[in-house]
């Protein structure tokens, strides 16, 4: 943490760290961050003695609502959520997967009808003791979540 | 929106799947009446299928209703590109309810939600066909004089057999023992394996039809279709293995009644037909009192 925030030096804003480098701009454009106007540092295949490669996002000026933030539990639920303000964490926040995915991702099912025609996808989380899937609320099929596809 | 809509087996809770049951009973003893007059019903079948669509039109009719729609996509207004969202709209327009048919999961849930007037899922692509496990499950009241503690046994395609699924799903309530038969390339999905042990439902699995049916009160047979096999020659060792013949059921339990879908193939040889154990045309035709109760509880009427 001490040597992130040396190269960080962000004042205010929100830390992305520890996302599997492969999946750094799908983080990236679930947040919309292309389109963003803040200034916004991205760091991809960094060492990192936990994951291997690992890439770590810094948006200036802006804390994203949990629900934003909770998507990327999605594709890298290990990703570490840090908000700073004047140079401190404030909050470390942690991800938990919400109870309902809109838009984000797409059905696994070349037959479900969203991937036909112009229809917002729209997932159920299933918890159980097998683990956590994903109930297409318009064709029920079950997608693990390692196989979820990312629009 | 509408809330009254049937899209999914599991739209209804046990005691509403009991009333529509209690109410094809009734229509059963009296199918013609006119509580239907003055109403319209749609019926779209964005692909045909003309056995479920003949039966919700003879619902309607025989209740006095009256039935617009189209038999197939290719005389509908999709053929020139217009979307499953705008012929809701319009088809609503006139209608006071819709039966629909679609080759796409997913799309009666979708039809249900932007549609003003109710939505009766006539089957979405593999996904569900509520009616057809709603009939399963009046044909086995009817034989077994009850829907409780039954072993039943299911065979054939049971990876992909929609009316499978379902039928597991609303027997979960009636404390059923199930013996599911299938090949290998064929057998439950985990799904639905799953779904059984968290709902404590005692199951067993075999790959021979054979004498693994003596026991049962309900056989349940799946169609195998050719095109699930990748190798042709699997696919004509399993048609013969699945095949049910007359002298199969020397042994089973006088109660004993076997259940189809329909249709069928191969999978029921014809001398069962006169069998007094084959059920599967009175079967097609209690379809036509469960989907005039469908049709009433839709409309309220």
């Amino acid at each position: 943490m001490e040597k992130e925030l040396k190269v960080a030096a962000l004042r205010n804003g929100t830390v992305i760290d520890h996302i599997p480098a492969d999946k750094l701009y799908q983080v990236v454009f679930m947040l919309h961050l292309d389109t963003c106007d803040n200034q916004i540092t991205i760091g991809n295949n960094l060492e990192s003695a936990k994951i291997g490669k690992k890439g770590i996002i810094k948006i200036a000026g802006k804390v994203f609502a949990e629900d934003e933030t909770n998507k990327i539990a999605l594709i890298a639920p290990n990703a570490k959520i840090n908000i700073i303000k004047d140079y401190q964490v404030i909050e470390k926040r942690p991800l938990s997967l919400p109870d309902e995915i809109h838009e984000i991702a797409q059905c696994n099912n070349p037959n479900c009808i969203t991937n036909h025609q112009n229809i917002s996808t729209f997932f159920n989380v299933i918890k159980d003791e097998t683990g956590t899937m994903l109930k297409c609320h318009y064709c029920e099929r079950l997608i693990k979540l390692e196989e979820v596809k990312i629009k | 929106m509408s809330n009254r809509s049937l899209v999914s087996i599991s739209d209804y809770n046990k005691e509403e799947i009991l009333e529509i049951l209690d109410a094809a009973a009734d229509f059963e003893a009296n199918p013609n009446r006119s509580t239907l007059k003055g109403k319209v019903i749609a019926t779209l079948f964005f692909e045909p299928s003309t056995r479920t669509r003949l039966s919700f039109e003879t619902a309607v009719l025989r209740l006095g209703g009256s039935v617009i729609g189209f038999s197939d996509a290719a005389t509908s207004s999709s053929v020139k590109g217009e979307t499953l969202n705008d012929t809701i709209r319009m088809v609503s327009c006139y209608a006071d309810a819709i039966v629909m048919r679609h080759p796409f999961e997913g799309a009666a849930r979708y039809a249900a939600e932007i549609s003003p007037v109710p939505i009766i899922n006539a089957g979405d692509g593999a996904n569900q066909h509520p009616s057809q496990t709603l009939l399963d499950l009046y044909s086995i009241l009817k034989t077994q004089g009850t829907l409780e503690n039954l072993k039943i046994c299911v065979a054939g395609d049971l990876k992909y057999g929609r009316t499978v699924h379902s039928l597991i799903m609303a027997m979960s309530y009636f404390h059923p023992t199930f013996r599911f038969i299938a090949p290998e390339e064929l057998k439950l999905n985990e799904e639905y394996r799953i779904f059984c042990l968290m709902n404590n439902i005692p199951f067993e699995e075999t790959t021979e039809l054979n004498d693994n049916i003596n026991d049962a009160d309900i056989l349940y047979m799946t169609r195998v279709q050719r095109e699930r096999f990748q190798d042709l020659m699997e696919y004509e060792r399993v048609k013969n293995v699945y095949t049910l013949k007359n002298s199969m059921l020397e042994n089973t339990k006088p109660n004993l009644r076997i259940l189809h879908p329909l249709p069928r193939v191969s999978e029921i040889a014809p001398d069962v037909d006169k069998n007094e154990k084959a059920y599967y045309f009175q079967q097609a035709q209690n379809g036509l009192y469960i989907r005039q109760a469908i049709i009433s509880k839709v409309l309220s009427v």
